[in-house]
C-alpha cells in the first residue's frame, strides 16, 4: 500500500503534466482502480495485451488479473456480466474494443443497462461505465468505421460522454463512475495519439455541460469527439478570413446541454453542427431541431449540418475522405451560414441531397 | 493444457493416390499465398496498402487443402484474414492487390480493402471483419441450398476466438437442428489477437465441444495439407450426402503478428520457432524434393512464375484508376430499377 501512495504522489506531481489522450485515459483508470476497490476493468485483450489501443497497458501488472480481466470474444456476455456485477455493488469499467463490436452487446446495453432502473420501479440502478472507441478516418472500411454514439444518445437511461480533450480524457471517468446510472464513454480513434500538457488547474470534469472551446461572435460551430479538432481548425481558417467562429464542444451527448448551445447561438445567430454520424436521424439532426424549437427567432440563417455522407465508409482513401466531415466542408458551411460566398477550394460536398437512389 | 479427446479425422486405410501433379499443384497454391502476402508486407511498409491487414502466413495448408474439397458451385464465407481463402478460391491476385490499393479494378472496387474481399461470381462471400459475423450468413446460404434442393456445400472459415461468440454457438445449433449443408472450418491458431486459447476458452478442445451440437466433428493437423485435404473431402462428402453440418478444427499457427498494427509481445519466440519447423509450405516442398518430385530447377521455375504473376498484379494495381469521388454514393442501394407491386 505504501508504494501505491508514493506512486500517486509521483503521478500527480505538477511538474509532470505532459501527456497523451491515451495516457490520460489510462491515468484516469489507474486513479479509479486505486481509490475504489469496487472498480475493475473488463474486456477483450485489456490485460496481457494492454488494450487493443494500448490504453490499459501496465494496469494488469499493477492491479492483477482479478481486476484487469481479459474476456473472451463474447461481447454480449461480458457487457451483460458487467451490468450484473454493477447490480451487485461493483463498479465495472467495461471496455468494448470499438463501437462496431458493441452491436453484439446492444441488447444488453439497451434492454438491461438502460431499462432495469425504470422497469424495476427504481429498485435496480446500474452503475456501470462502458468505454469504446468510435469513428472513422483510418481506412478501416465500413465494418470498422462506424460512429454510432448518436444511436446510444437516443436511449433514455444512458449518459453518453465524448471526451475530446486531454483534460476530459483524464477527468471524465471519475464523475462517470460516481454516476448511479450507466455511462457510455466514446473515445474517437483519431485522438489517442494527441499529446500536450494537462492544464495546471485541470480537475474533475462537469459531465452535465458542454464547453466553449473557442469564443467567437459570428457563427457557432457545434462539434464533439473526433470532430472537435476539425471544428477548431475550421475556426482558425475562418478567423483569417475575418469570420469569428465560436466552437462548442458538446462533451455530453446525452443529456444534451441545450443552455450552453442555445446561449451561444443567441449571441452568434448562426449555427453549424458537425457530426461524424450519418446525417439522417443524427445527433446533428436533434441539435438542429432543438435550435429551431428554442431559438427560431435568434437564428439569422438555417442551421447548417456537416455530417458523414450516407454511405458505409469506404476503404479507398479519397472516397473515405469525401465521406467524412472535413475542415473545408465546415468552413464552407460557416460561410453559407454567415451569407458570404464560399471561397474556392472549400468544398460543400456534405450539403448534397442524400435522399433517393444513389446508384 | 487439456488432454485431447476429440475424434481425429479418420485417415483413409490406404493413402489416396495423389498424383505428382496434384501434389505440385497444392505446393503452388500454398506458395502463391505465401509469396503474395510477403509482397503485401513490403507494400504495406511503403504505405501502398493501408488500413488493417491480417496475414495468413503459416496457415496456408488450411485454405488450400479445404479448397480441394469444394467445387465451383460451392460457397465460401471468410474472415478478415482471408487473402489465402480468396486466392485458393481462384480470385485473381490482380483483383485482390488492386482492392488493397483501393482501386476500382479491385474485387470490391476499392471499397472494402484487405478485410473485405468479395467475388460473387466465384461464390466467395467475403471478407467479414466482425469476428463471428460470417457464421449466421453461411447458415443462410446453406439453408437456401437445402430449401432449393441443390447439392451444394457452404464452407465457412472462422477462428478460435470466434468460437467464443454467441454467433458460433447459435449457428452450430441451428445448422445441426436443421441439418444444413454447412462445412464449418475453425482455424485454431491458438490465439485470438493477444489472448492465448487457454485464456479465452474454458475447454480448449474445440472439436469436442462442436460435437456436442450433434455434428460430425474432427480435429485435424492444419499444418499438413494432405491431412487437411483428406479431412475436408470426407467432411464435404458427408455434407453433400445430406448428413448435416460438419465441423473441422484445423490446428494451425500464424507465423506473423495478428495484424500489421500488432507488436506480437504476447507470444514466446521459442513457440513461434517451434511452429515454424512445421511450416506447411516448406514442409511439403521438402517432401516433394525427397520424393524426387520437385527438382531444384523446378522449384526455381515455380518461384519465378509466381514472382512474375505477383509483379504483374502489383503493376496492374499501380496503374489502375481509383473510383471517382463523384461515385461515392454508389452501391448504397441497388442500382436496378425496382418494379413496385
Ligand atoms: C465482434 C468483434 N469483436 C472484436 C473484434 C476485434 N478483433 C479482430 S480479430 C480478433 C481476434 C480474433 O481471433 P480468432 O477468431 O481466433 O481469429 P484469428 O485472428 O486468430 O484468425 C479480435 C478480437 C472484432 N473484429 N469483432
Ligand atoms: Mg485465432
Amino acid at each position: 500500500m505504501t508504494t501505491t501512495h508514493t506512486r500517486v504522489a509521483e503521478a500527480t506531481a505538477p511538474s509532470d503534466r505532459k501527456t497523451t489522450y491515451r495516457e490520460a485515459m489510462r491515468e484516469a483508470m489507474r486513479e479509479a482502480l486505486r481509490s475504489d476497490e469496487r472498480v475493475f476493468l473488463m474486456g477483450e485483450d485489456v490485460g496481457r495485451y494492454g488494450g487493443c489501443f494500448g490504453v490499459s497497458l501496465g494496469l494488469l501488472e499493477e492491479f492483477g488479473p482479478e481486476r484487469i480481466r481479459d474476456a473472451p470474444l463474447s461481447e454480449s456476455a461480458f457487457v451483460g456480466a458487467g451490468i450484473g456485477a454493477a447490480l451487485a455493488g461493483m463498479r465495472p469499467i467495461v471496455e468494448i474494443m470499438t463501437v462496431n463490436f458493441s452491436l453484439l452487446a446492444l441488447d444488453q446495453i439497451l434492454n438491461n443497462a438502460a431499462t432495469l432502473l425504470h422497469m424495476s420501479g427504481g429498485q435496480l440502478p446500474v452503475p456501470i461505465v462502458i468505454r469504446m472507441t468510435t469513428g472513422a478516418g483510418r481506412q478501416l472500411a465500413a465494418q470498422h468505421s462506424h460512429s454510432l454514439e448518436g444511436w446510444y444518445a437516443h436511449i433514455p437511461g444512458l449518459r453518453v460522454l465524448a471526451p475530446a480533450t486531454l483534460t476530459d480524457a483524464r477527468y471524465m471517468l471519475a464523475p462517470a463512475l460516481a454516476d448511479p446510472d450507466p455511462v457510455l464513454i466514446f473515445e474517437h480513434g483519431s485522438l489517442y495519439n494527441v499529446s500536450g500538457d494537462l492544464p495546471a488547474d485541470a480537475g474533475p470534469v462537469d459531465i452535465d455541460h458542454a464547453a466553449v472551446r473557442r469564443p467567437g461572435t459570428d457563427v457557432s460551430l457545434i462539434a464533439y469527439g473526433g470532430s472537435l479538432p476539425k471544428a477548431l481548425a475550421a475556426a482558425g481558417d475562418l478567423a483569417s478570413g475575418g469570420i469569428s467562429a465560436e466552437v462548442i464542444d458538446l462533451r455530453t451527448l446525452r443529456p444534451l446541454d441545450d443552455a450552453t448551445v442555445g446561449d451561444s447561438v443567441a449571441r452568434t445567430h448562426r449555427a453549424v453542427v458537425v457530426d461524424e454520424g450519418w446525417r439522417t436521424g443524427s445527433l446533428a439532426a436533434e441539435i438542429s431541431a432543438r435550435l429551431t424549437e428554442q431559438h427560431f427567432y435568434d437564428l439569422d440563417a438555417p442551421v447548417e449540418r456537416v455530417c458523414s455522407a450516407e454511405v458505409p465508409i469506404p476503404y479507398a482513401r479519397r472516397l473515405e475522405e469525401a465521406a467524412l466531415p472535413q475542415v473545408d466542408g465546415i468552413v464552407a458551411a460557416a460561410h453559407r451560414a454567415v451569407g458570404e460566398p464560399v471561397p474556392t477550394g472549400a468544398n460543400g460536398a456534405e450539403r448534397q441531397p442524400v435522399t433517393g437512389r444513389s446508384g | 493444457m487439456t488432454t485431447t479427446r476429440s475424434p481425429r479425422a479418420p485417415r483413409p486405410a490406404a493413402r489416396p493416390n495423389r498424383q505428382d501433379a496434384h501434389r505440385l499443384a497444392l505446393l503452388e497454391s500454398m506458395l502463391r499465398v505465401r509469396r503474395f502476402e510477403e509482397r503485401c508486407v513490403q507494400l504495406y511498409s511503403a504505405a501502398r496498402i493501408r488500413g488493417f491487414m491480417h496475414l495468413y502466413i503459416g496457415e496456408e495448408a488450411v485454405a488450400v487443402g479445404v479448397n480441394e474439397a469444394l467445387t465451383d458451385d460451392d460457397a465460401v464465407v471468410s474472415t478478415y484474414r482471408e487473402h489465402g481463402h480468396a486466392l485458393a478460391r481462384g480470385v485473381p491476385a490482380e483483383a485482390i492487390m488492386a482492392e488493397m490499393f483501393g482501386k476500382v479494378t479491385g474485387c470490391s472496387r476499392g471499397r472494402g480493402g484487405s478485410m473485405h474481399l468479395f467475388d460473387a461470381g466465384r461464390r466467395f462471400y467475403g471478407g467479414n471483419a466482425i469476428v463471428g459475423g460470417g457464421l449466421p450468413l453461411a447458415a443462410g446460404l446453406a439453408l437456401a441450398d437445402r430449401m432449393t434442393g441443390q447439392g451444394r456445400v457452404t464452407c465457412c472459415f472462422f477462428g478460435d476466438g470466434a468460437f467464443a461468440e454467441g454467433e458460433f454457438h447459435e449457428t452450430a445449433n441451428l445448422a445441426a437442428l436443421w441439418q444444413l449443408p454447412l462445412l464449418l472450418v475453425c482455424e485454431n491458431n491458438l490465439y485470438a489477437m493477444g489472448t492465448a486459447l487457454a485464456r479465452h476458452q474454458a475447454q480448449t478442445d474445440l472439436a469436442l465441444r462442436a460435437a456436442a451440437y450433434g455434428m460430425v466433428s474432427w480435429a485435424v493437423d492444419g499444418m499438413d495439407v494432405f491431412a487437411v485435404e483428406d479431412a475436408a473431402r470426407r467432411a464435404a462428402e458427408g455434407v453433400r450426402a445430406g448428413t448435416g453440418p460438419h465441423f473441422l478444427e484445423m490446428r494451425t499457427y500464424r507465423f506473423r503478428a495478428h495484424s500489421m498494427y500488432d507488436s506480437d509481445r504476447y507470444r514466446d519466440k521459442a513457440e513461434i520457432e517451434h511452429w515454424k519447423e512445421r511450416d506447411p509450405v516448406e514442409g511439403l516442398a521438402r517432401r516433394l524434393r525427397d520424393a524426387k518430385e520437385l527438382s531444384d530447377k523446378a522449384r526455381t521455375t515455380l518461384e519465378d512464375r509466381l514472382a512474375a504473376e505477383i509483379d504483374a498484379a502489383v503493376e496492374a494495381a499501380e496503374q489502375a484508376p481509383e473510383e471517382p469521388v463523384e461515385d461515392l454514393l454508389k452501391y448504397v442501394t441497388s442500382p436496378v430499377e425496382v418494379t413496385r407491386p
